[in-house]
């Protein structure tokens, strides 16, 4: 690892003010993937900002502003907190099962909401640094798109770029709307919807998040909504448990009797960030809850999928995943 | 723990011993103590067998810390970006300055002398470094040190009540995992111990898991299936692949009722 300096952060001000006066700077928070970064030379930060111990843990109910009613869950509140809380548990189930699909309970109990949001890619490409990667270094070139990618994307990725997202929280957080809530350096605060945090690769991957430089991540906010009852968040890997998503699903259904009223549904392991199907969800507003509708959704959204030379399977995956999530969302209604 | 600046002393048998297997290095070993490179002729020696006839004599220098490994602080100057920090080990207070990379496992494996808990990977891939901060596991590899102010750590070593002899009481999982036969080669185990004992206090606290049928119904303690262990455990790899064995331990003192011993059963 290279040297870095290391400063604990008193206030929320004064990280803020510590890490935009400095390029190179980075905030530690639970440290789960910058440390390996680090170690594996990916990350050159020269200071580290510790922020663990700023507050911003809290999980509480929203009383003002558009989420109304809604939950705001702390950027600094460890992922096992927030999956266990009794207010996500009842209101938000989707999510504690994404959180709970992710990683092991080590890392849970260190990896913060804001963190988690903030992963970088696990392309074994972006890791290893003797080869290309436009993601570590721009302008290097894409060692995955020619190379081994049967882990990669089949939606949205560019000439420069096929890595996907890792993390299974911001999946279940897309199918969600959440709204991120991030203050900068003049102290003020904006909100993210989750659609507009991560970005498509294009032509700049090196950029994962529209986060600046010198923001931190305060809050995550749910709205409220009718999906606790039929909700399920299904994570496809190639062992039963700690592995990263080849294909994870997170549906959310809201029915009167068996007709569709609303329908969220949310892929992870197919893209550069959290994909939501946009499609599927249309074709299924309005419509009979049935396997053969949940099918029809399925095709219309892998329709689009352009897939790698080595991951064509995650098209067929992909389409089974989204039955399979929406038969659970209905059945966990039922029980 | 001894103080590291002081040089053993060498029991009779042991000068013996030395006299015997490298008489050119008694003087100096006599004078100064046993260092790193007669610590490694006796390891070449007792790997050609040779030491097999001495071999409790042998045994008792090979397990004595060794007087050059275990710096008791390194001079803050000689550290490009030092970091104060206070904790709490297993019930000890520690004042330590340290590198600001330095990871909380080589702290308490290069500065603490205590070397239960294991580097396997190194990135958080293999649990072999798990310890239990301030009532959570986590992996002490992607924790720094710097990071750990205040706070109290408990490692392997901490887990027995007593310290010496008869007066060493196990913990109830240490119990079980010798009972099960919850290893191999025991590099992983001590990770996979601390994980267990803090698996079990989430279970109490009513934590969920992937494979939790239903995550809305009210909290409560959780009564733990094989497949819910194996799921909570998934982050400790063991690659001698005592799972079974492992399963059955943390089974056995999480239902209070004795498992079948599952390789005597087949």
């Amino acid at each position: 690892m290279r040297p870095f300096t290391y400063t604990r952060a008193k206030d929320a001000t004064s990280a803020i003010k510590l890490l935009a006066e400095n390029p190179n700077a980075k905030f530690l928070a639970g440290g789960t993937n910058l440390l390996d970064l680090m170690k594996e030379d990916v990350e050159r930060p020269n200071a580290l900002i510790d922020i663990s111990e700023l507050g911003l843990t809290d999980i509480k109910t929203v009383t003002s502003g558009a989420n109304k009613g809604g939950l705001s869950i702390g950027g600094l509140g460890k992922n096992t907190y927030a999956a266990n809380h009794p207010l996500v548990r009842q209101n938000y189930p989707l999510l504690t099962q994404a959180i709970l699909a992710g990683a092991s309970g080590q890392l849970r109990n260190m990896a913060t909401n804001g963190g988690n949001l903030l992963q970088r890619t696990r392309c074994p490409y972006f890791y290893e640094v003797s080869m290309p990667c436009n993601k570590r270094q721009s302008g290097s070139g894409c060692g995955a798109k020619e190379g081994i990618n049967r882990m990669h994307a089949i939606f949205g990725w560019s000439e420069q770029c096929v890595a996907v997202y890792p993390s299974d929280m911001a999946v279940a957080l897309a199918a969600l709307d959440a709204v991120i809530k991030v203050r900068s350096t003049s102290g003020q605060e904006r909100s993210i919807p989750i659609a507009e945090f991560h970005r498509l690769p294009g032509d700049q991957p090196e950029k994962d998040t529209n986060l600046l430089h010198g923001e931190l991540i305060t809050s995550i906010e749910l709205p409220q909504n009718r999906f606790a009852d039929k909700s399920y968040y299904l994570k496809v890997r190639d062992r039963a448990s700690y592995a990263f998503a080849l294909v994870s699903v997170a549906a959310a259904l809201e029915t009167q009797g068996n007709k569709i009223v609303q329908a969220r549904i949310a892929m992870g392991g197919v893209a550069h960030k959290p994909w939501r199907a946009l499609k599927a969800e249309q074709m299924l507003v309005g419509k009979d809850a049935t396997d053969a509708n949940f099918k029809l959704a399925a095709d219309a959204e892998m329709a689009d999928a352009k897939p790698l030379e080595h991951n064509k399977f995650k098209i067929e995956l992909g389409n089974r995943s989204i039955v399979l999530a929406l038969q659970m969302a209905m059945k966990v209604g039922k029980a | 723990m001894m103080d590291e600046h002081e040089s053993p002393e060498l029991t009779d048998d042991e000068k013996r011993l030395f006299a015997d297997l490298m008489p050119e290095d008694l003087t100096e070993i006599l004078d100064t103590g046993i260092h790193r490179r007669h610590f490694l002729k006796l390891l070449s020696l007792a790997g050609g067998g040779i030491l097999a006839a001495q071999s409790a004599v042998a045994e008792q220098l090979l397990t004595r810390p060794l007087s050059e490994t275990v710096p008791s602080d390194l001079a803050p100057e000689s550290l490009e970006n030092a970091v104060n920090v206070a904790f709490k080990v297993n019930g000890t207070s520690r004042k330590l300055t340290v590198d600001s990379r330095m990871t909380l496992l080589d702290t308490l494996r290069e500065r603490l002398d205590l070397t239960g808990s294991k580097k396997g990977c190194d990135h958080g891939q293999c649990g072999a470094c798990t310890v239990i901060v301030n009532g959570h596991r986590v992996l002490s590899c992607l924790t720094l040190a710097a990071s750990c102010e205040g706070k109290t750590v408990q490692t392997i070593e901490g887990l027995a009540q007593g310290n010496t002899g008869a007066t060493v009481r196990l913990h109830p999982v240490q119990e079980a995992f010798l009972k099960h036969d919850g290893f191999q080669c025991g590099f992983c185990t001590p990770g996979q111990i601390c994980s267990a004992v803090a698996v079990l206090d989430e279970a109490k606290n009513g934590h969920l898991s992937y494979v939790t049928e239903n995550v809305r119904q009210s909290t409560g303690p959780v009564k733990l299936s094989n497949e819910e262990i194996r799921e909570r455990m998934s982050g400790n790899i063991c690659r001698c692949g005592a799972y079974p064995n492992i399963v059955a331990a943390i089974q056995e003192v999480h239902s209070g009722k004795p498992v079948e011993q599952v390789f005597r059963s087949v």
